[in-house]
């Protein structure tokens, strides 16, 4: 035992841990009980924690022979009816696209870690990105819904854990958690004393006869109650487009309607969905939208910001996609200028500036495996306010 | 006496009919192929209610789609993965998967060799046709040489796999083959194959005549299904018969039987021996 893990003894809800440590402990509270993986830094651990604690619970662990059978079987596990989880960072990422479309188009539940390292290709392993943002919500061919939760703690990576589970399941769609190098492998006290007692989501099961169990029709809610394997449904499940009975068609009127409520199955769940924080955006003039590590830094350029009399606030997605927008724009609606700091080439300030149509949105754009520091958003933050003040007097 | 149960095996029972006609061309060997799994798993008496059948992509692929059980089409070349995560997670299941020799071999060799290796209980059913048919016709990895297909017009000069050794190369503790020429006999390797406890790889010589057939002048469905023995998918390989490329004489039948550990029942052991332990252990700590 180390001497800060002494202090913390006494206090024994508090627990040092990493960011992907966190990650095992939040699916394992969710009621996962299967994990799939493939060996790839900076997402392992999760992987190795979970190999301990889920025969600890009569859960399964599985290392597969590639990242493609991780999310394959993975999304198998869940079609018997067991919440299931695997982590990855880019390159897996990469492969699993395809069957994250399948798990998509055939709604079936099923969690996703992605943990963001520099790329593109194998990149930099050990280093920090946030270049996936784009990827997250478009990787597999097609047209799918798809939910990106974006946690910036290794406290939020526990609760965004738990609530990708709770989505996945009650929304019967796979949800991707997505965090950088950095929070993945801080380390942080966190306190999850009080998360004992989260009441676990369970999936919208069907009931009643088979005679009138249409496997894809759907309520006002827009989402289609699943059939256990052994419940004596006997259901087919395809990738191929299906009608409500689920089997394949090419009719196009019911691929229109069927396809339909699948794009937009998540508009009727936005309350449940959405989520951000807002830090200083009341009285703002420049508005900082990041995620992850460079939000945490942001945090703090807010503060410098404030020291010098520049009012900077930050919105913070937690939901990455469907991305905030109507909070965003309520956020915005005062502030003259927005910077977005982020750790790629630009991808999360493309979305920033189609929601915020002709409001002026600057960026930090870095991708050299270095995180971008708060005095550097400070700064940004401090010129860019102004300019826009000096460009308002010339006017 | 191979046949006694014929008289009570009405693959109606089985069979999703509201699905009929089936998509599967004139001559096809996979309708052969799909009537020896079900009458295997009628004379096993498998509920229809825990058998799980996942499939890949291509014409093999769609067979699932006809079988009045839990079915699962899932992504090309994946359906070992699948099956592997869908038979870990809910073991009270029977879980076949209906693959190709493209789906199986091509672009899920990976999963093949590592299904063979880990010996999770499935039943693998691998019907060769030794051609890409949903596609049109392209070349496969079990395309017997000098063969014409859409993508090998000059003859296929690639040798041949021979899936049955390299399955039990690569541990498969079941594997069988047998062609679609004698349909008790593939009944009755399939249901061997079912009844074994581990993994159980069965290739089954399945004829495309519309399309492989058409292309290499090979005659009626029933001269093909007369060639499975011998005369198709000769290879140059023929002198080397321990690799895994097929010689010209294929041998069916049950080809490799052993008895290893079962992985998901080892797993789920290991587990519990763990979690007792730890039991103990608390008791004795208290």
């Amino acid at each position: 035992m180390n001497a800060i893990e002494q202090a913390i003894a006494p206090k024994a809800r508090l627990r040092l841990i990493s960011g992907n440590h966190a990650c095992a402990l939040g699916a394992v509270a969710a009621g996962c009980r299967f994990f799939a993986g493939y060996p790839i830094t900076p997402s392992s651990e999760v992987a190795e924690r979970l190999a301990r604690l889920l025969p600890q619970v009569d859960g399964v662990f599985v290392q597969m022979e590639d990242e493609i059978a991780s999310i394959a079987a993975v999304i198998g596990a869940s079609m018997g009816g067991v919440k299931a989880l695997t982590a990855t960072s880019g390159p897996g990422f990469s492969l699993k696209q395809e069957n994250i479309g399948y798990a998509a188009g055939a709604e079936i539940p099923c969690v996703i870690v992605n943990v963001m390292r520099g790329g593109p290709s194998t990149g930099m392993p050990t280093r920090p990105a946030q270049g996936d943002i784009m990827q997250s919500r478009w990787g597999s061919h097609g047209d799918y819904p798809m939910i990106v939760l974006a946690p910036a703690s290794v406290r939020e990576i526990y609760d965004e854990t738990i609530r990708a589970f709770a989505l996945a399941e009650t929304l019967r769609t796979p949800v991707v958690v997505l965090y950088d190098q950095v929070i993945a492998q801080l380390t942080e006290t966190v306190d999850l004393g009080d998360t004992e007692d989260l009441a676990r989501t369970e999936r919208k099961w069907a009931s009643g006869s088979r005679a009138d169990y249409q496997p894809y029709a759907t309520g006002a809610d827009a989402i289609p109650a699943m059939s256990r394997p052994g419940a004596g449904y006997r259901v087919h499940t395809t990738g191929l487009n299906h009608a409500e009975n689920g089997f394949p068609t090419q009719h196009p009127e019911v691929v229109a309607r069927n396809l339909g409520r699948l794009l937009t199955k998540f508009e009727k769940h936005r309350d449940a969905i959405d989520s951000w924080q807002t830090i200083a955006c009341d009285d703002a003039e420049v508005l900082i939208v990041a995620i992850g590590i460079s939000a945490r830094a942001a945090t703090r350029a807010v503060e410098l910001c404030r020291a010098r009399g520049v009012r900077a606030g930050l919105f913070r997605p937690i939901t990455l996609w469907p991305f905030p927008e109507t909070a965003l724009r309520e956020a915005a609606a005062r502030v003259r200028a927005v910077l977005v700091p982020e750790m790629n080439a630009g991808q999360m300030s493309l979305e920033v500036e189609r929601i915020l149509g002709g409001k002026r949105v600057d960026a930090i754009h870095r991708y050299n495996g270095e995180p971008i520091t708060p005095a550097e958003i400070a700064e940004r933050a401090e010129s860019l306010a102004k300019a826009v003040v000096a460009k308002g007097k010339s006017k | 006496m191979i046949v006694d149960s014929a008289p009570s095996f009405d693959i109606r029972e089985y069979l999703r009919l509201e699905m009929m006609p089936h998509f599967l061309c004139p001559g096809c060997g996979h309708g052969i192929a799909l009537r020896a799994l079900l009458w295997a798993i009628h004379e096993l008496g498998i509920d229809k209610d825990k058998l799980a059948v996942v499939s890949g992509i291509g014409c093999a692929g769609r067979l699932s789609a006809y079988i009045d059980a839990n079915t699962f089409h899932v992504t090309h070349g994946r359906p070992l993965a699948y099956a592997t995560g869908l038979a870990l997670a809910r073991p009270d299941l029977h879980v076949v998967v209906i693959t190709g020799d493209g789906d199986c071999l091509a672009i899920g060799g990976n999963h093949l060799i590592h299904a063979c290796r880990r010996n999770l209980k499935l039943t693998c059913l691998m019907l060769n046709n030794e051609i890409y048919g949903m596609t049109g016709g392209q070349v496969s990895p079990t395309t017997s040489e000098t063969m014409l297909t859409s993508t090998t017009p000059l003859g296929n000069a690639e040798p041949n796999f021979d899936a049955c050794a390299l399955a039990a190369a690569a541990g498969a503790s079941f594997v069988g083959r047998e062609g679609t020429r004698h349909v008790p006999k593939l009944k009755e390797l399939i249901r061997a194959g079912l009844e074994h406890p581990g993994f159980a790889f069965v290739e089954v010589l399945s004829d495309c005549t519309e399309i492989f057939g058409r292309k290499n002048e090979l005659g009626s469905s029933a001269e093909m299904v007369l060639r499975q023995k011998s005369e198709l998918r000769p290879s140059a390989y023929r002198d080397t018969v321990d690799t895994p490329f097929r010689s010209n004489e294929m041998p069916t039948g049950i080809l490799t039987k052993t008895e290893r550990p079962e992985y998901g029942a080892a797993y789920r052991k290991a587990a519990a021996a763990q979690r007792a332990g730890k039991a103990a252990a608390n008791k004795g700590g208290a």
